[in-house]
């Protein structure tokens, strides 16, 4: 009695429902991002009038033009992109050279220093106790503050340990018996062998930075060294009146405006997206794998 | 000592995988001086950045005055905790942090599951790639981004959503974002459209280590696409879903503090806060360092004994714990 169950009447309209489902999810998740891309081209009125559109009727830049004429606008985008590539660089740097040490199974002390790591992950000080040690080191009104606080994240960091675990160590014995040095051994043949790694985890990194909204909140207060999330908040929330005012500029049709903030703070990482796409999922699994 | 002509020469690293034979330090820090050199900078981020914050958790059984420093501050003891568990605002606190974290467990939880099994069952690979694709999406995206998200589509005037829903319903339009009411759904859907389509990856890669010779045995045994489902795909993820449930409960008072800050107003403080926010209030607007300070010292130490505890709980309960 071999029946196909794929065949069966119960099960095609459980694979129509599932396709379904899973195919309004997938629109869910993107079509307020189409509509806000699609209403930041669009005319005022359009979106005033207009429930739903993913293509404006009229197509208008205004707001763009008028975005990219305002100093507020281009410093956040600078500081955003400036704090994100020097940040990234700083903390793959940190992260590579810590992961590659606590690799090395012989080396003595590195359970000590990896257990240390990862009772970070459990307890920390929290918010004030941070705090107070940026503040003490005089980081507060710094772009420092954005990128050393979140120098180093204890699960890449581990990640990347384990990466390392994983590649032929006699690829490594050899280059050392050939006279490299430790310093050699890193940098020809771990960090060429890693590329994959490293690119998943730069743009881990770099999304983070990107993304981040707390840092600026807890240590900028000189509204000039806002970065781009920050602004869309103030554009976006119910104080938008307030942050608009403080335009050196005369009053501009706000709605349109608030789709295009939100458009340009997001543009980036949808355009990183496809490349990121390849790598992460492996990235992520990678840790997973135990000792 | 045969073990000892075994042993590769002093300056080349022993096998990978053997047991480390004990090397005193005074040998092993010149040996292996360059790898001990690359920890440092690793080392002296965790000391400043992560250990030194617990150092400071001491201000929390003191009246912290910044000018005289962690040591010279006066000592109160649990002055601020019993103020905490006393004062008028702790019963609202635990409240809203509660209610957020068992809507939390009740939606948010389960729901990449379910997406997860449903994609398994999807057989057209184009589509399923697809699909993935688009709803891993939102995890990119800024609480801020998602904030201003939320506020443009519920806005009264113009947004799409609060638009469809007066069509619908009728009435007068309500301001989604300003209500207390609506606050916790807007945060669960907030949290549901971010960390879905994320959250199935780590189960989709349980799910495709099943062995299809499982499923084989199980058709040549007569059994259904249903009992394949209970009896080979579910089992496979449970170990997973014990430990992402781990994960979960060590976070439980851990609410997002970007999202829950992001979505607050005037308006709804009353519901909106919880302990994460309420520290940033009372200690970074308000300048009360200690008081704030025992509050989340209070919240991390709950965290720590709700992971520890759920861990010892799955381990009793038959399944593979974190650690």
């Amino acid at each position: 009695m071999s029946v196909n169950h794929y065949k069966s009447p119960g099960s095609r309209v459980f694979d129509a429902l599932n396709i379904l489902l899973l195919t309004g999810l997938a629109l869910i998740m993107v079509l307020p991002l189409l509509y806000v891309l699609a209403g930041s081209f669009a005319t005022e009125s359009e979106i005033a009038t207009r429930p739903f559109f993913l293509w404006p009727e009229k197509f208008v830049t205004d707001t763009y033009a008028y975005i990219f004429g305002t100093d507020t606008f281009v410093r956040a985008l600078i500081t955003t992109i400036c704090v994100t590539a020097v940040g990234t660089a700083v903390q793959l740097m940190l992260t590579l050279t810590m992961a590659y040490p606590l690799a090395k199974r012989y080396l003595p002390g590195r359970t000590l220093v990896l257990n240390l790591v990862i009772f970070t992950i459990v307890f920390g000080g929290g918010m004030i106790p941070t705090y107070l040690v940026v503040r003490d080191l005089g980081l507060l009104d710094s772009y420092w503050a954005l990128i050393l606080p979140l120098a180093i994240n204890p699960f890449y960091l581990i990640i990347v340990k384990s990466f390392f675990q994983e590649l032929p160590q006699a690829l490594e014995e050899a280059a050392r018996i050939d006279g490299c040095s430790e310093m050699g051994v890193f940098f020809r043949i771990v960090l060429p062998l890693s590329k994959p790694v490293i690119a998943t985890f730069a743009l881990f990194y770099a999304v983070g930075i990107w993304n981040d909204y707390m840092s600026p909140l807890l240590y900028i207060d000189d509204s000039s060294k806002w970065t781009l999330q920050v602004l869309v908040r103030q554009f976006t929330s119910a104080d938008a009146e307030n942050a608009l005012a403080q335009l050196d500029s005369v009053f501009f049709p706000a709605e349109g405006l608030k789709f295009a903030v939100v458009v340009i703070a997001t543009l980036p990482i949808l355009f990183f997206y496809p490349f990121l796409q390849k790598h992460f999922a492996k990235g992520v699994l990678i840790g997973s794998v135990k000792e | 000592m045969a073990t000892d002509l075994a042993k590769p020469p002093v300056e080349t690293a022993p096998e990978p995988g053997r047991a480390p034979g004990r090397v005193p330090l005074r040998t092993a820090l010149p040996r292996y001086r360059w790898l001990y050199l690359m920890l440092v900078p690793g080392l002296v981020y965790f000391a400043v950045f992560k250990y030194l914050p617990m150092y400071g958790l001491t201000i929390a059984f003191q009246d912290f005055v910044p000018f005289l420093g962690y040591s010279g501050s006066e000592w109160v003891g649990l002055k601020h905790f019993e103020a905490l568990f006393t004062g008028p605002d702790f019963g609202r606190l635990m409240f809203n942090t509660l209610f957020l974290a068992v809507l939390t467990v009740l939606f948010v939880f389960p729901a990449p599951i379910i997406v997860a099994l449903m994609l398994n069952e999807l057989r057209v690979n184009v589509l399923k790639r697809s699909i993935q694709s688009l709803i891993y999406i939102p995890h990119f995206l800024s609480w801020a981004i998602v904030a201003s998200l939320t506020y443009l589509l519920l806005a009264v005037d113009f947004g799409v959503i609060a638009r469809f829903v007066h069509d619908l319903v009728g009435g007068p339009r309500v301001d989604y974002v300003a209500q207390p009411d609506w606050f916790r759904p807007i945060i669960i859907a907030q949290t549901l459209w971010k960390a879905t389509g994320w959250g199935t990856i780590i189960y989709l890669a349980a799910l495709a280590g099943v062995d299809p010779n499982l499923y084989e045995a199980a058709r040549m045994d007569g059994a259904g696409r249903r009992r394949q489902f209970w009896h080979i795909t579910l089992p496979a993820i449970r170990p997973t879903i014990v430990v992402m449930a781990i994960l979960t409960s060590g976070n439980l008072l851990d609410s997002s503090f970007e999202q829950i800050w992001l979505m607050t107003n005037s308006l709804n403080r009353s519901v909106a806060d919880v302990f994460d926010t309420y520290v940033y209030y009372i200690g970074i607007t308000q300048g009360a360092f200690s008081y704030s300070t025992a509050v989340g010292l209070f919240k991390g130490l709950a965290g720590a004994v709700l992971i520890f505890g759920s861990n010892w709980l799955a381990k009793r309960l038959g399944q593979r714990g974190l650690f």
